[in-house]
């Protein structure tokens, strides 16, 4: 690993400021991804920032006809969370199937969005659920938020500090896991809402996407009848030594039809 | 150098380290904690777990400032004097280990299982295992040592 200087954050402003000084700065949030980079030498950000101690960006609070989820909030917390399980058990059981225990301890779900890896869970989460992403300058919907592979809307000093899910009529998350990483192949998020219904594919592209022509016959008949027919092209999927891209799309279909038989 | 002090195995340890210090490397180098191993330092084998504030993390994926004040314990830290904890003499009676290199991390682990469900069941412990690595026994005897010692545990508790 490189050498850089260490500070930790005091505040958000705090956090924003040192970013904002420092064009070479990073943000550590969990670290889960940040550390083993650093570890092979793949960044070398001049100083890193903190944002473990900050109080203020952890929690799970219902606020309305939504659930509001602090960026440092673990994974782990988001998984066990009494409110999360009865308001949006498909949040749950996405957060409790991320890496291994020792990284859901550690991994945050500001960290796994900003870093918009293309087979990290939470994004498909984000839109399918058609969250909010608060920063400390903006709200920011979730089919803005994510642009691209490791790409977000975030604007240099710009820092996450929460997300706020809606809660579906129902939802579900599938996915076929990289046995080894555990990072998704394929995973599918399919949610009911009461204007529609979002299906969100992670893993098989380069970002997060919808499938518009699933959402379009589960609005009208929401079964894994309905979607049956539809083929996901292949077009710009993801082609590597865990899956080429025909067979992605292929695990496409079947992700989002248990999607939407587990969602009931 | 910055100066780190956190409490290790119920002790105040204090030692300067360079930003980059991952904790294991604290933990090994600094302080002769030589318990905790690194089999991969890609954070995939979780030979390095340890307890940080009562969490099971990998100690080779946290740096040892971002554990200043912070709670630790290490394997060296879970027997009581010489009397084995009983995750570890489960581990010892149902032979849950060949070499041995990723059994700390696999006794911290399965702790830190303990600690969020008391009485696992086989294909509990087989999934909270998807992040600890043994590459010689196939699991079976870890896995069962892990059942017997949760269930000492329970036992053993008032």
């Amino acid at each position: 690993m490189y050498n850089f200087e260490y500070h930790k954050a005091k505040n958000v402003a705090d956090a924003s400021a040192l970013i904002t000084q420092k064009p070479e700065a990073k943000l550590v949030a969990g670290g889960m991804t940040l550390l083993p980079t650093l570890k092979q030498r793949l960044a070398k950000p001049s100083d890193l920032v903190d944002l473990n101690g900050l109080s203020e960006l952890r929690g799970i609070k219902r606020e309305g006809n939504a659930v509001a989820i602090g960026a440092m909030t673990r994974h782990v917390e988001v998984a066990e969370s009494a409110e999360v399980k009865k308001a949006i058990p498909a949040l749950a059981h996405l957060a409790s199937h991320i890496g291994d225990p020792a990284v859901r301890n550690r991994g945050t779900l500001g960290g796994s969005i900003s870093n918009n890896d293309p087979a990290a869970d939470y994004p498909a989460a984000v839109v399918a659920l058609n969250a909010t992403v608060i920063t400390n300058k903006r709200k920011i919907a979730a089919d803005e938020f994510f642009q691209g592979m490791f790409e977000t809307a975030l604007q240099p000093g710009e820092i996450v500090t929460a997300v706020s899910f809606p809660i579906p009529e129902k939802a579900a998350y599938m996915k076929f896991p990289n046995p080894a990483s555990r990072y998704a192949i394929v995973g599918v998020f399919v949610a009911k809402h009461k204007d529609g219904v979002r299906v969100a594919v992670t893993g098989a592209g380069p970002c997060v996407f919808r499938q518009k022509e699933m959402e379009a016959a589960l609005a009208k008949n929401f079964s894994a009848d309905a979607i049956k027919s539809i083929a996901q092209k292949q077009d710009g999927l993801n082609g590597d030594i865990h899956a080429s891209p025909e067979y992605r799309a292929h695990l496409v279909g079947v992700m989002a039809r248990r999607a939407v038989t587990a969602a009931g | 150098m910055p100066n780190v002090t956190m409490t290790v195995n119920g002790k105040k340890m204090s030692g300067n380290v360079e930003p980059r210090t991952l904790l294991v490397e604290f933990l090994r180098e600094t302080l002769g904690l030589t318990g905790t191993h690194v089999g991969c330092d890609t954070s995939q084998c979780g030979c390095c777990v340890v307890h940080v504030n009562g969490d099971g993390i990998k100690s080779c994926t946290i740096l040892a400032v971002q554990c200043e004040g912070a709670d630790v314990k290490t394997i060296e830290g879970v027997a009581n004097g010489d009397e084995l904890h009983p995750m570890q003499a489960a581990f010892r009676e149902h032979h849950g280990l060949q070499c041995g290199y990723c059994t700390p991390g696999m006794v911290m682990s399965a702790l830190d299982l303990v600690k969020h469900n008391k009485n696992p069941s086989e294909q509990q412990i087989r999934e909270w295992l998807e992040g600890n690595l043994c590459r010689c026994t196939g699991y079976h005897n870890i896995v069962k040592a892990i059942k017997a010692g949760a269930e000492a545990m329970a036992k053993a508790r008032p």
